[in-house]
């Protein structure tokens, strides 16, 4: 594997005795693609400007190629930043603000030159150079504030919800360019996002937070396949969590009927969560599967149907290409590695029931998500609220 | 982040030269003019100033009110212009507040005069020249005059930010134009109302100029007394004492009105 | 109701200017009676540019009010930057002591300055602290706050972002201050320098408990023509000056719009692509 390049140790931020981050744990290897993913307020931006040095850790170290770089400002330190509003120099034109850092470096004016004209190659924004950048669009927008931190050809890329502005076509599009720039450049990119598609698409490393704490890093697969507690289980895709015991390895119990499983290593007749992906589920005839149940909703949603299947009052969500009218009963089956078994956690029991569910997904229905959020945790002490 | 210390030349200029000069007015009334002893015999002597006190607040509520009447359509007019026209607008208003206030109140006096402008026109139609001058009325013109712009300009700010939709949503929910008015935007102005009432108020409770020019003895205000302690009468003790005072009566009643607005005085701010 | 409105504000309009035209009318009066108009005359204005009273006071004027409005600038600025990145408490409580002097009656700032410094007098037992000292910082600190009034704004809706990616970039605070905050900042700065500027050069009140014999400005001088009749020259003065303003008000506005303008494009585009 890769030499590491960044590590945080014991990582604590504090605004106003109120903890955003708690204690930080992490290392990210050299040329790595690392998203750290979380909601609204779960300290992944905390940790990012902590990285680029718009924050100095309460307490904790932050280390670069093995040197603290806990009191380097962040001029002095060999990461660069794409800012979630791009903050692009209104009053320069898109070469100019692509220069910018190349002539603070007082590097020579042709090799300015090359390297900027090189880099909106790179960006596919040749012949913009002399355009302002309120004329610009949102999409050419972020590509500049992506050249203007590349060109500087920092070891370390940080990119805060960068395509969090755009419209759903264009961020997909940025998706693919972001990593094909990534894999061409050979340099490390911190992706901050709260977009789990997002952040399973792209990353080689996906970090979870919730609460100020990382709940869980490893590949997207891992994430998606193994999550850690309820809270990954919930956030990166869909899932429905159960209260089960452990009763063997291999085998868990739980709506009152023994399942074989491939988990192993929990103690005999542990508490524990059960996560069942919703389309992992087989719906079979009501005699021949597992449980039986009764469907009380269905919606299309294109590629498939959401479908909420009651059973014994505990509402499940089966995502299923074959539709099943309202009120029909279905039966289902499991297949062991459709079963995965997580230790109980301070999540239990907060997610993973469908009995509200709505088909917008929790994302949007969430009350309190809002897209700036975000903002507030990470400067809550240098914001103006005349 | 460090850049707080850029802070620092600034506040210690006002810890020098805004709060220990209020220490200073404090000390200057408390203490006795020939002996320096503690004394409250200034404070005291206020009670003689009681009705001037009351005069001054009375006439400067009037002409806040007054200041307000006027100040609302005008500035209600120039937020309702395209913003070609609110410049411009904005700008003659603003302009007079930039030109010698003395000058301006000797004109007034020059057309208010018995032997004035006004006056030779009146005699010239053949009637009794007409006591325009040298009376409360004339204060109170001269204070109208003087502070009406900062009555609009806060006015102007505050209608300006009003969000349109806001008042097509109440039209959408079946309000008549009075009821918009009475319903939306006069509340939504009421920063504004309250920043520039303050705005008018504190200035008029404290000239001293206008009510020379344009007053008689009757008219004697606070400012008035407290410039005559300190120019002519030269007790300084005293007049530390009646600043006091009227510094105490503008916070009772910036204190009040503020009570009336739940927001910050945004509307207060002046831009140029 | 928009007609009624648009007559009251003309009217209003007329009442905000009658003294300028009387003022304006005096000038070229030939008789020396404002209430009289004797005939037309350019005298007025010929003898102020001989005039060996009006213009150096004048000149003090101009000079106490560009040397207060632009140490208040400097040192305003300097204030608005470091209360922006101040936590909220200490800068509500800056922000106090900044509304101290605009709330406060002219009058007892100027007589509590006046006392401060014939307190400083006593102290020292000298009889001569008032001058152009006194005015300079008595003119400063009534300045300060319309500096930091009008500059805050702008620090606060600039996208606090710039001044990172200006460090991100490589500048050192300094650099980033003179590279991005200030262009992002100066329309604020440019206004509230002018405004102090105006506010010192008109001010009367506060210099009139804060002067001394050795430095008197053109107000405290028409102040003080009270008893006597004013000079016509003096109205021939105020026409320039008023003249000079107003060029310079429509300037200013010219160049605020064109930055409003580039402004609201800005604000445009990102709003959509929100």
């Amino acid at each position: 594997m890769a030499k590491e390049l960044i590590r945080l140790v014991n990582c604590q931020m504090a605004f106003d005795d109120e903890i955003v981050l708690d204690s930080i744990n992490l290392y990210i290897n050299d040329k790595e693609f690392l998203t750290l993913l979380g909601p609204s307020g779960c300290g992944k931006t905390t940790t990012l400007r902590i990285i680029g040095g718009f924050l100095q850790p309460t307490s904790g170290d932050v280390l670069f190629d093995g040197e603290r770089i806990n009191d380097v400002p962040p001029h002095r330190r060999k990461v660069n930043t794409v800012f979630q509003k791009y903050a692009l120099f209104p009053h320069l034109d898109v070469y100019d603000n692509i220069a910018f850092g190349l002539r603070i470096a007082k590097l020579p004016e042709d090799e300015v030159d090359r390297r900027v004209t090189e880099m909106l190659g790179i960006v596919s924004l040749k012949g913009f150079e002399d355009r302002k950048i309120s004329s610009l669009s949102g999409g050419q927008q972020q590509r500049v504030a992506i050249a203007r931190a590349l060109v500087n050809r920092p070891k370390v890329l940080l990119l805060d919800e960068p395509l969090g502005a755009l419209d759903l076509r264009l961020r997909k599009d940025m998706q693919n360019e972001l990593k094909r720039i990534q894999q061409a450049m050979g340099i490390t990119f911190i992706y901050v996002t709260h977009d789990q598609e997002e952040a399973l698409s792209m990353s080689d490393t996906i970090v979870v937070m919730d609460k100020g704490k990382i709940q869980q890093i490893g590949r997207p697969e891992d994430i998606y396949n193994e999550p850690k507690n309820a809270f990954v289980a919930d956030f990166i895709g869909e899932s429905n969590i159960l209260d089960g015991i452990m009763r063997a390895d291999r085998l868990v119990e739980f709506f009152g009927r023994k399942f074989v499983c491939v988990d192993s290593g929990f103690e005999k007749d542990e508490p524990v969560d059960v996560v069942i992906r919703p389309e992992d589920i087989d719906i079979v005839a009501p005699d021949a599967g597992h449980l039986c149940g009764t469907v009380t909703s269905v919606t299309f949603k294109g590629v498939h149907y959401d479908t909420i299947v009651d059973f014994k009052g505990f509402k499940w969500l089966i995502q299923t290409t074959d539709f099943c009218p309202e009120g029909s009963v279905i039966g289902i089956r499991l297949n062991p590695e459709d079963i995965h078994i997580m230790h109980k956690s301070e999540y239990s029991g907060m997610f993973g029931d469908y009995s509200s569910y709505s088909a917008e997904y929790d994302e949007i229905a969430d009350p309190e998500y809002t897209e700036e959020e975000d903002d507030s945790e990470s400067r809550e002490e240098e914001r103006n609220e005349e | 982040m460090r850049s707080k210390l850029l802070a620092a030349p600034y506040l210690l200029w006002m810890a020098l030269f805004a709060i220990i000069p209020l220490c200073v007015v404090l000390y200057f009334a408390f203490t006795d003019f020939y002996t320096g002893a503690f004394t409250l015999a200034n404070i005291i002597k206020l009670a003689d100033y009681l009705p001037i006190f009351a005069k001054s607040v009375w006439l400067a509520l009037i002409s806040s009110v007054i200041c307000l009447i006027i100040g609302y359509p005008v500035a209600y007019y120039i937020a309702g212009r395209s913003p070609l026209w609110q410049r411009l607008l904005y700008m003659l208003v603003m302009l007079p507040m930039c030109m010698s206030f003395l000058l301006r109140t000797m004109a007034w006096v020059a057309m208010l005069e018995d032997t004035g402008i006004i006056n030779s026109v009146v005699k010239a139609i053949g009637l009794q020249p007409l006591p325009l001058i040298r009376n409360d009325a004339a204060v109170i013109l001269g204070m109208v005059y003087n502070y009406l712009p900062y009555m609009i300009m806060p006015l102007y700010t505050v209608i300006m930010k009003i969000d349109r939709s806001l008042i097509e949503a109440a039209q959408d929910l079946g309000c008549n134009s009075s009821q918009v008015f009475r319903g939306v935007i006069l509340p939504l102005s009421l920063p504004g109302i309250i920043s520039g009432f303050t705005m008018v108020f504190v200035p008029a409770i404290s000239t001293f100029y206008i009510s020379q020019k344009l007053g008689s003895p009757g008219t004697t205000l606070i400012g008035d007394v407290i410039e005559s302690q300190f120019k002519t009468a030269y007790n300084p003790n005293l007049g530390a004492a009646l600043s006091l005072g009227l510094m105490v009566i503008v916070f009772i009643c910036v204190a009040i009105m503020n009570r009336f607005s739940t927001d910050d005085d945004e509307g207060g701010v002046v831009t140029l | 109701m928009k007609r009624f409105n648009f007559v009251f504000t003309v009217i209003v309009m007329l009442f905000l200017y009658i003294p300028m035209i009387v003022l304006g009318v005096a000038s070229f009066n030939a008789g020396t009676d404002i209430a009289v108009f004797k005939g037309f005359t350019l005298e007025n204005y010929s003898e102020l540019f001989v005039d060996k009273t009006l213009i150096p006071l004048l000149l003090n004027s101009l000079i106490l009010a560009v040397l207060s409005s632009l140490i208040a600038t400097v040192l305003g600025t300097m204030a608005s930057m470091g209360i922006h990145s101040m936590g909220r408490r200490m800068r509500s409580l800056t922000m106090g002591m900044t509304n101290i002097p605009l709330t406060n009656p002219e009058i007892v700032t100027g007589v509590s300055m006046g006392l401060l410094f014939a307190f400083i007098g006593i102290i020292l037992k000298t009889q001569n602290v008032l001058g152009f000292t006194t005015l300079l910082i008595a003119h400063v600190t009534f300045n300060l706050p319309y500096v930091i009034l009008s500059v805050m704004p702008k620090l606060t809706q600039m996208d606090p972002n710039l001044e990172e990616a200006a460090l991100d970039l490589g500048c050192t605070p300094r650099q980033a201050f003179f590279k991005v905050v200030l262009h992002e900042i100066l329309p604020g700065i440019i206004s509230g320098a002018l405004m102090a500027f105006t506010m010192s050069l008109d001010d009367f009140v506060i210099s009139y408990f804060v002067y001394g014999p050795s430095f008197r400005t053109l107000p405290l001088e028409i102040y003080s023509m009270v008893k006597k009749p004013l000079q016509p020259k003096i109205y021939a003065l105020f026409t320039l000056l008023f003249i000079s303003i107003l060029l310079v008000m429509c300037v200013m506005n010219l160049l605020q719009a064109r930055d409003e303008k580039r402004g609201h494009n800005l604000t445009h585009k990102r709003r959509r692509n929100v």
